[in-house]
């Protein structure tokens, strides 16, 4: 127990509750002002914004990192961080506040005018809490990523706990002090799974009623419609315009030479390898569990969720030491084997696959089941070609999602991949700590130009569930 | 005394699937299903002759579309047995899946595979490779069965949602009949579909199952839905089978007062019953087997009471509704001068007062507080006094209810 009150746990400790303190605010102001500004005013060009304020999720947080690195090499500490942090999180936020904003029932807004409220009173005391479902998810969201992101907190040399785990590990491998700073990571997340529990509410936002819904009501912007669009563009530049900017110089400056066949299509091929195979791996898991879910929902189904819940709100360097224990501990013809690290994925990204897969389903009804057992089709048969056929679209669209954020992993598989393995993430990763930035940019190209498909997705995913 | 005429109504046809019980299709005996803690159905035992169609009418949650699932098979019944022409498919551990039962199954919704074409729908069922002729034989098939529905072979083509309720609902009937089964569950197959829709939607469907002779069973909570298309009629309330029979039958002679006022809107008097005739406001009125003597409560139909000028009964309106072909008229009773002599030193009927309501064609001829002049066409139906205080007290308000 020593160990956890050395002056050091707490120093770290302070870094992470303020870095947190910090950026979940600006994440939720920015978030939410932006989606204001998207979905409610008369905002020039105001579809465009709206796929260009969700674009910086496309750039992982240390390429990010790095960009803003070769821009400003003195960046460093707490408010480094800070700025980092947000401009690569507030999408998080974002998302599902313009999800949420573009279904609100104008009519309440109508109702609370016709009570004698002005626009702004409205947009505080209506449509804000409105809002505390998808804010306190998107918050929640954002901390999870705080408390596991390690890239872009090393690359800055700013510590929290993940990247002192992560020098723990390194420096004594399976050492005592890393598991003891894990436990005090867990216990964070955790108490942070709880304070968004409590913060949801119990109350009831989705509409009452029935009929069809009016269109969203927009609010002249008049004399504020230049620095809206000012605040915007500020906004892209700094977190999407200025990292693929560094990237692309340093690609320019890095010459042919960076594009070296032998080391890129390796990093390459295993990346796509890695992501297939976890992607076919998590799909295989989670459709049995949706089907539970779905289908037969009781206990079980549901003590199987809330755990998978929990689990996957671990940060990726507590996943991936837990795995390295219980491999050395229990079964070390397993460490450092592929297998490993890809049950890793699986637990890391089940949800993103269940969360589609879920929806899928439903869209297959058992009734539809019974219908082709009714026509003749033995059970077995008749799910085949009736609920797998029909949830594949949704199965292989969870597929692409858990694909891309394998992409994009770097700490589980610096922690789990087996000798030689070389990712684009963790290519670029040895890279950029080479100091070779030039010949990192490579890499963080790539890996934003695979990102960006599924940040489209994510967006356009979040459009259709926030009705429901 | 009696001031009914003799009734004009057609007696009662025997359906084929009451009289010949013993050549039975469908046999269901004392099947019994819980849901956790809740049961659902309470011994229900039904039998369906071969050709037959049979309509199930409750109320929502009175368990007949987990009869309909039972006999589909998607259900286990936990106790009881189904046999189908004889041989045993659930029940004491026998059980045949329902891919095995070679029954016809159309949902609610229809139950389309939207992946599907219609044509692939209806050929869903069909196996190429164990047909004559294989794929060609399917499409001529396929041709065959949406002629069958009254489809134009053209909409092979189409996807489910490209078509309206009611055609989705002919595609879902042409993709059960595919198989040539010899028995055909419904599902409240017509009540997604519009009031217009509905009935012409249930006519062609009943002509096609007709003319292919295939045995029937329709659940439903539409008694009029009940009444037109089955030749016999099972009412469900509560998990039980409350009264089977044919649909003139159960709508004429109900078994009880909440079966009367399922089926149908119903005049309730209270009445006094000696011998085959009740006196009551309406004067006496013959009843066919009489359940009890003394205090009972008689059920007319409200078109069994008529407005003529000639009635010897007297009502006053109170006020009307007016549906545009008829008019709801709630009348107040007036005590029958006869009735009121006959009865006035008598004290086992008090009557007089209670407000019933009828209905008549002619909006013009009822206006609050106009007099009419009323007569009784036929028999009525009495029921034994339900669990009330055995000295009901003098001029209890009509329960006429509509």
């Amino acid at each position: 127990m020593d160990l956890i009150f050395r002056a050091r746990v707490g120093e770290l400790l302070l870094n992470t509750v303020l870095l947190m303190l910090v950026t979940v605010p600006a994440c939720v102001i920015l978030g939410v002002g932006g989606a204001w500004l998207v979905e409610r005013t008369r905002l020039r060009g105001h579809k465009w914004w709206a796929v260009l304020l969700a674009a910086p999720l496309a750039i992982p947080a240390f390429v990010n990192s790095y960009a803003w690195v070769s821009a400003v090499p003195s960046l460093a500490g707490l408010w480094s961080g800070v700025l980092i942090a947000t401009l690569s999180y507030f999408p998080l936020v974002y998302i599902p506040a313009a999800a949420t904003l573009s279904r609100l029932d104008p009519a309440i807004e109508q109702s609370a005018a016709s009570l004698g409220l002005g626009a702004w009173r409205t947009f505080f005391r209506v449509v804000i809490p409105q809002l505390r479902i998808a804010v306190t998810g998107g918050a929640l969201l954002v901390s999870l990523h705080l408390l596991a992101e390690y890239g872009a907190f090393a690359m800055i040399r700013f510590d929290t706990f993940t990247t002192a785990i992560m020098v723990q590990y390194q420096s004594t491998f399976n050492g005592p002090a890393g598991n003891m700073l894990a436990s005090v990571l867990v216990f964070m997340c955790l108490i942070l799974l709880l304070v968004e529990v409590r913060g949801r509410g119990n109350s009831r936002y989705a509409r009452i009623g029935s009929g069809a819904q009016a269109r969203p009501l927009r609010l002249p912007l008049r004399a504020y419609q230049l620095p809206a669009q000012l605040f915007l563009v500020a906004l892209t530049a700094l977190a999407f315009g200025l990292p693929l900017t560094f990237v692309l110089r340093w690609i320019f400056a890095g010459g042919p030479d960076s594009w070296a066949a032998d080391e890129f299509l390796p990093a390459l091929l295993q990346t796509l390898a890695y992501g297939l195979a976890g992607a076919l791996a998590t799909t295989a898991v989670a459709f049995p569990m949706a089907y539970l879910a779905v289908r037969h929902p009781g206990w079980f189904s549901k003590a199987l969720e809330l755990s998978n819940y929990i689990t996957s709100s671990m940060p990726g360097i507590v996943v991936g030491l837990a795995f390295v224990t219980i491999s050395i501990n229990a079964a070390p013809n397993l460490y450092q084997t592929s297998a490993l690290l890809i049950s890793a994925y699986v637990l890391l990204f089940l949800p993103r696959a269940l969360v589609t897969i879920r929806s899928g389903l439903a869209q297959a009804p058992k009734e539809l089941d019974e219908a082709a057992q009714a026509l003749g089709k033995p059970p077995l048969l008749a799910f085949l070609r009736v609920t797998l056929r029909l949830t594949a679209p949704a199965a292989a669209g969870g597929a692409a999602l858990v694909f891309l954020a394998i992409v994009n992993e770097l700490t589980a598989t610096l922690l789990l991949s087996p000798n030689g393995t070389r990712t684009l993430a963790t290519e670029f990763w040895s890279k950029s700590s080479e100091i070779d930035y030039a010949g990192a940019a490579p890499y963080a190209l790539l890996m934003i130009l695979i990102s960006a498909p599924m940040t489209y997705l994510l967006f356009q995913q979040s459009k259709k569930a926030a009705g429901q | 005394m009696t001031y009914f005429s003799h009734s004009r109504l057609p007696e009662p046809r025997i359906a084929a699937s009451v009289a010949t019980s013993t050549n039975s299709h469908l046999k269901i005996d004392a099947v019994t299903k819980n849901f956790g803690s809740q049961s659902v159905l309470m011994g229900v035992t039904l039998s369906v002759a071969k050709g037959g169609t049979t309509a199930i009418v409750g109320p929502s949650g009175s368990g007949k579309t987990t009869l309909l699932r039972l006999i589909a098979g998607f259900e286990h019944p936990d106790t009881g047995r189904i046999s189908l022409s004889g041989s045993q498919v659930a029940g004491e551990g026998d059980w045949v899946p329902a891919h095995k039962r070679n029954v016809g199954y159309v949902a609610q919704d229809g139950g389309l595979f939207p992946h599907l074409s219609v044509g692939q729908n209806i050929s869903f069922g069909l196996d190429a490779g164990k047909l004559p002729g294989g794929h060609r034989r399917v499409k001529v098939r396929v041709a065959e069965l949406l002629r069958m529905v009254s489809l134009d072979p053209e909409m092979a083509k189409r996807r489910p949602h490209q078509l309206s309720g009611g055609q989705q609902q002919r595609v879902a009937l042409a993709r059960a009949l595919a198989r040539e089964p010899e028995l055909m569950l419904l599902d409240e197959p017509f009540s997604a579909l519009d009031a217009g829709l509905r009935v012409a939607t249930r006519r062609a469907v009943g002509k096609v199952l007709q003319d292919a002779g295939i045995t029937t069973i329709l659940v439903t909570h539409d008694q009029g839905e009940a009444l037109s298309f089955a030749d016999q009629v099972a009412v469900m309330r509560g998990g039980r089978l409350a009264q089977i029979g044919n649909p003139f039958i159960v709508y004429t002679r109900p078994a009880d007062r909440a079966t009367a006022e399922f089926l149908g809107d119903a005049v309730i008097l209270d009445a006094w019953m000696e011998g085959s005739l009740a006196t009551c406001s309406l004067g006496g009125i013959p009843v066919r087997r009489p359940p009890a003597q003394g205090r009972v409560q008689l059920m007319l139909r409200p078109e069994q009471i008529r407005i003529a000028e000639d009635g010897p009964i007297r009502g006053v309106v109170v006020d009307t509704d007016y549906f545009g072909p008829e008019t709801t008229v709630r009348l107040k009773l007036s005590v029958p001068p006869i009735l009121g002599k006959a009865t006035a030193a008598d004290h086992r009927y008090h009557g007089g007062g209670e407000i019933i309501t009828i209905r008549h064609w002619n909006a013009s001829i009822a206006r609050p507080g106009a007099e009419l002049c009323l007569r009784v066409v036929g028999e009525a139906v009495a029921f034994p006094m339900e669990d009330l205080p055995s000295t009901s007290p003098a001029g209890t308000p009509g329960t006429g209810l509509s």
